[in-house]
């Protein structure tokens, strides 16, 4: 077991330690702004009207009784959009405001600025919108050769994956098909924030996102102002996942802010922010898996189809990550994977925890579990028999050069003490205590599932980060335009800068526009990224530090370990000693090794680095009354390295948790292209009951060659295979063959 | 606005007069947009989150839920009042020190739920505190920290933290 004080550094909280987040105080103290606290002097609310049909033409917009409406200042359409109506996270194909024609329930149609947001919520009933009505298209399959919904087309990509020969076979053949619900992101904090507007023209927006330059870029095109006119602080995020890095309010906010030359707020309210954001992709997957009698998998074929809803979003990307993973952390020596990413009039789905390797890791493991069984093999043998490990090329062609120990993590797990019986008491059961389940009829059940994540973008594009270090008269700042979503870069800014610099006095300068793109929070990329430009500025000003001293005194320093030493070693200085009084302003970007597109074979070096994860599940299951109770999640998880053991801890349990959600709980219900439970109380998130113990059986530290510190990115793993490993565990108490997530009581006591 | 009024509301200790508030509004919209104090937060508004959690004579409540009409004259104690200004609670404390804390948007309405929770049971087990803060929703931690840090806090505890 790997406890979380097992970690020491040299420094009291630089690299490796459980150093405190800066931040944790005044969050605990309720200070700590969040985007949905801001206020200003005159300020305006801003509110949104959303289309009730998925699928629409819209006759005409009536906004006379609106705008006559005491306390209104605008109301703002299509027409009003100054530069492009076009937005786009990957590539611009999404209305600003809905102009024509309307593709998705709760597509925006008209703004509103008001002096309340109960008259802004009045101004938006009396806007009236003629619709005609049309028929959706709500079936992500039948998408592929129906009439196009969409001036790009239906088909947003389709990805073949052929490696190794096709004509390969086994001695078994294993064949399923698979369903993963809709889920959202469902961060505590709604979108919201603020813009300001000057009188040059310009505007500030202050706005909790995933990817601050991202959002300009988008924010200029729609707005047609240059660059410096549209500047973007990053205000207090209440959570992301995935669900902040497309632009939502961002435009809007700054549209009725230039318009009415007041600061304007927007807050979606739980509904709205539902409406507002991407979601998971819902995924149908078949897979015919082809082993040799002793459990190797030879050749997997799958069929993958995400419904990207609407727009485009990620959905490319996330298509390419589900296709190029769709074998899981196995070697295969043959893989025929075709995928389609597909427009339907569904809400649009993009970037969530995971991103793609969540919905073909469901479909993977059950697949090994059934061809285990039909080989009377172990799951976790079978697995162990097929791990991948450095050096062996998964279907991409692709070698994997940096460390693999899928091995380490699947062995850890398995040799970790299993959990005793449940706790006598009716909250410890299968429904809690509003339930009637009975002991007796209680079965427990356990399983296991291994996942791959890729980390950082991939395919060819330009992944990089800036950083500044700035020493002023000795005193240490550090500025990025890394997003803090709560995964705790803030933390590592500090440890890093104290790791090389010697000194805990750093002050981080709020994520803005002022300095170059951090790239987004997402793809466990930013310790990787950010992290690695914070470590490269700091390390510029401690060769800029040794050349001045140079200059000054005639003397050559080296530093070793954070201590300046003399050539002759007569003299030695401490780097914190040696900046004060002294000022230095570095900045650096830092790039990953680069990516390469995939080739029409699907073949090429994609990705950057690959981290791996396994899960084991122990669950009590009330199979007449359909009713699951999570008894414990164990996990073992490659992190390169440690840099903070208490956040990866946070980390873990967290992503583990939205793994369990998938599994047992959330999924959006839809009904002809409309979300039937955009709210809390029909939306069911995991509570502290619903959420067992997570042992962590070891965390794996194997340096990644390239990486900063060898860290790997932490935050997606757990949230990959969490999900069939719970789902594992309840086919092993019920013999139930689960095909779809999540998991409903009907589908256990029906069956 | 029509239909406004002048609740009086006794906030953290303080009488005070409210001079515009609209009758229906929400005693969270109160709090936070008439009188600044944005600690409680608003994250769902139909009492399923815990995020606005709030002490209205007492009892727990989520703020989103009550009329601030309906709140006039009562003693109303949100997070501001936790403990004095620089300082922090044990149960703030150990939140701090177990790593409860990422995002830290459910975080107030925790720390008032467990406030609550710890003046009552001294010495839970890890299954009462899970049933303590169900009504209190976390995206980001899986929980795992904050029933450490109410373990810790429970060690510690003392009712009278918060001006009770």
């Amino acid at each position: 077991m790997t406890t979380i004080e097992s970690y020491e550094s040299k420094t009291k909280s630089g690299v490796g330690v459980s150093a405190q987040r800066p931040d944790a105080v005044p969050k605990a103290t309720g200070e700590f702004p969040f985007s949905s606290d801001l206020s200003s002097h005159n300020m305006l609310w801003g509110q949104t009207l959303r289309s009730p049909y998925p699928s629409a033409r819209i006759k005409n917009i009536d906004i006379s009784e609106a705008l006559s409406i005491s306390g209104v200042h605008a109301i703002l359409t299509a027409n009003d959009v100054p530069g492009k109506n076009l937005f786009g996270l990957e590539h611009p194909d999404q209305p600003v405001l809905a102009d024509d024609l309307i593709r998705y329930a709760g597509e925006p149609i008209a703004l509103v600025a008001a002096e309340h947001p109960e008259v802004a919520a009045k101004a938006i009933n009396a806007i009236h919108v003629t619709f005609e009505e049309l028929t959706p298209l709500i079936d992500a399959e039948s998408s592929i050769t129906a009439d196009p919904i969409h001036p790009e087309g239906n088909v947003i990509r389709h990805l073949k994956i052929d490696y190794g020969d096709p004509s390969t076979t086994g001695d078994l053949v294993i064949e399923g098909t698979y369903e993963v619900g809709m889920q959202d992101q469902a961060f505590m904090g709604t979108e919201s924030g603020m813009a300001v507007p000057s009188p040059d023209g310009s505007v500030d927006l202050f706005i909790s996102t995933q990817w601050l330059h991202s959002d300009q870029k988008q924010i200029i095109e729609a707005l047609d102002l240059p660059e410096d006119m549209v500047r973007l602080t990053l205000a207090g995020v209440g959570g992301a996942f995935g669900g902040r890095e497309d632009v939502s309010m961002h435009v809007h906010l700054c549209m009725l802010a230039l318009h009415t030359g007041r600061p304007v707020k927007m807050v979606y309210d739980r509904n709205e922010s539902f409406l507002g954001h991407v979601h998971r992709h819902p995924a149908k997957i078949w897979y015919r898996h082809h082993a040799t009698k002793d459990g190797r998998i030879v050749k997997v074929e799958g069929k993958i189809i995400l419904d990207g809803g609407a727009y485009a979003s990620t959905t490319s990307a996330v298509l390419a990550n589900a296709c190029c993973f769709s074998t899981g952390p196995y070697r295969v020596s043959s893989a025929q994977i075709e995928g389609w990413g597909v427009r339907t009039n569904n809400p649009p789905c993009g970037a969530m925890r995971g991103f793609g390797n969540v919905q073909t890791c469901f479909a993977i493991e059950a697949q090994m579990d059934k061809v285990a069984s039909a080989l009377g093999i172990d799951p976790v043998e079978l697995r162990l028999i097929n791990a991948l490990e450095q050096g062996d090329t998964i279907i991409t062609g692709q070698k994997i050069t940096g460390a693999a120990p899928v091995k380490e993590v699947i062995s850890s797990l398995a040799g970790h003490p299993m959990p005793g019986p449940a706790e006598n008491n009716l909250l410890a059961r299968p429904g809690g205590t509003g339930r009637t389940t009975d002991q007796k009829h209680i079965k427990r059940g356990v399983g296991f599932a291994v996942s791959i994540k890729n980390l950082m973008f991939a395919e060819g594009f330009d992944d990089s980060s800036e950083a500044l270090c700035q020493v002023d008269d000795g005193n240490v700042a550090i500025h990025t335009a890394c997003v803090e979503v709560g995964q705790g870069f803030i933390t590592l800014v500090h440890q890093i800068a104290e790791e090389v610099l010697g000194t805990s006095d750093i002050t981080v300068i709020p994520a803005d526009t002022s300095i170059g793109s951090a790239g987004s929070t997402s793809a466990s990329r930013q310790t990787w990224m950010s992290g690695g430009a914070v470590l490269k500025a700091c390390e510029a000003v401690v060769v800029k530090l040794i050349e001045q001293i140079f200059e000054d005194e005639g003397v050559k320093y080296e530093n070793l370990d954070g201590t300046l030493v003399s050539e002759d070693g007569t003299k030695t200085i401490p780097v914190a000693e040696a900046l004060k009084g002294r000022s230095f302003h570095e900045k650096v970007i830092h790039r990953h090794a680069p990516t390469f597109p995939l080739n029409s074979k699907g073949q090429g070096d994609a990705h950057v680095s690959f981290a791996f994860a396994a899960h084991r599940a122990v669950v009590d299951v009330d199979q007449e009354l359909g009713l699951v109770r999570v008894i414990e999640i164990a996990t073992s998880q490659d992190v390169g390295r440690i840099l903070n053991p208490l956040q990866a801890v946070g980390q873990i349990e967290g992503g583990i948790t939205q793994g369990l959600g998938l599994a047992v709980l959330e999924e959006l219900v839809m009904k002809n292209g409309v979300i039937q439970n955009a709210n809390f109380t029909d939306y069911l998130l995991p509570t502290a009951l619903d959420t067992p113990p997570i042992e962590i059986a070891a965390l794996i530290e194997e340096p990644e060659p390239g990486a900063p510190f060898g860290a790997k990115g932490i935050g997606e793993p757990p949230t990959i295979s969490s999900t069939p490993a719970v789902v594992a565990a309840i086919r092993d108490a019920t013999g139930v063959d689960l095909r779809r997530v999540p998991v409903r009581p009907e589908d256990i006591a029906l069956e | 606005m029509p239909n406004e009024t002048q609740p009086h509301l006794n906030v953290n200790g303080e009488a005070l007069t409210i001079d515009d508030a609209w009758l229906g509004e929400s005693l969270l919209y109160t709090l936070r947009e008439r009188l600044g104090l944005y600690g409680s937060k608003n994250a769902c508004e139909q009492g399923e989150c815990g995020s606005c959690s709030i002490m209205l004579d007492e009892t727990l409540v989520c703020a989103c839920l009550v009329l601030t009409g309906s709140a006039t004259g009562k003693d109303i104690k949100t997070i501001e009042s936790l403990a004095p200004e620089g300082s922090l609670s044990t149960i703030q404390q150990a939140f701090v020190d177990t790593g409860a804390i990422q995002c830290g948007f459910c975080t107030p309405g925790l720390l008032i739920t467990i406030k609550d929770f710890l003046d009552e049971n001294t010495n839970p087990t890890d299954l009462e505190i899970r049933e303590a803060i169900s009504g209190n929703l976390c995206r980001c931690t899986g929980y795992g920290r904050i029933v450490e840090a109410v373990r810790i806090a429970s060690k510690t505890h003392d009712e009278t933290e918060g001006g009770n």
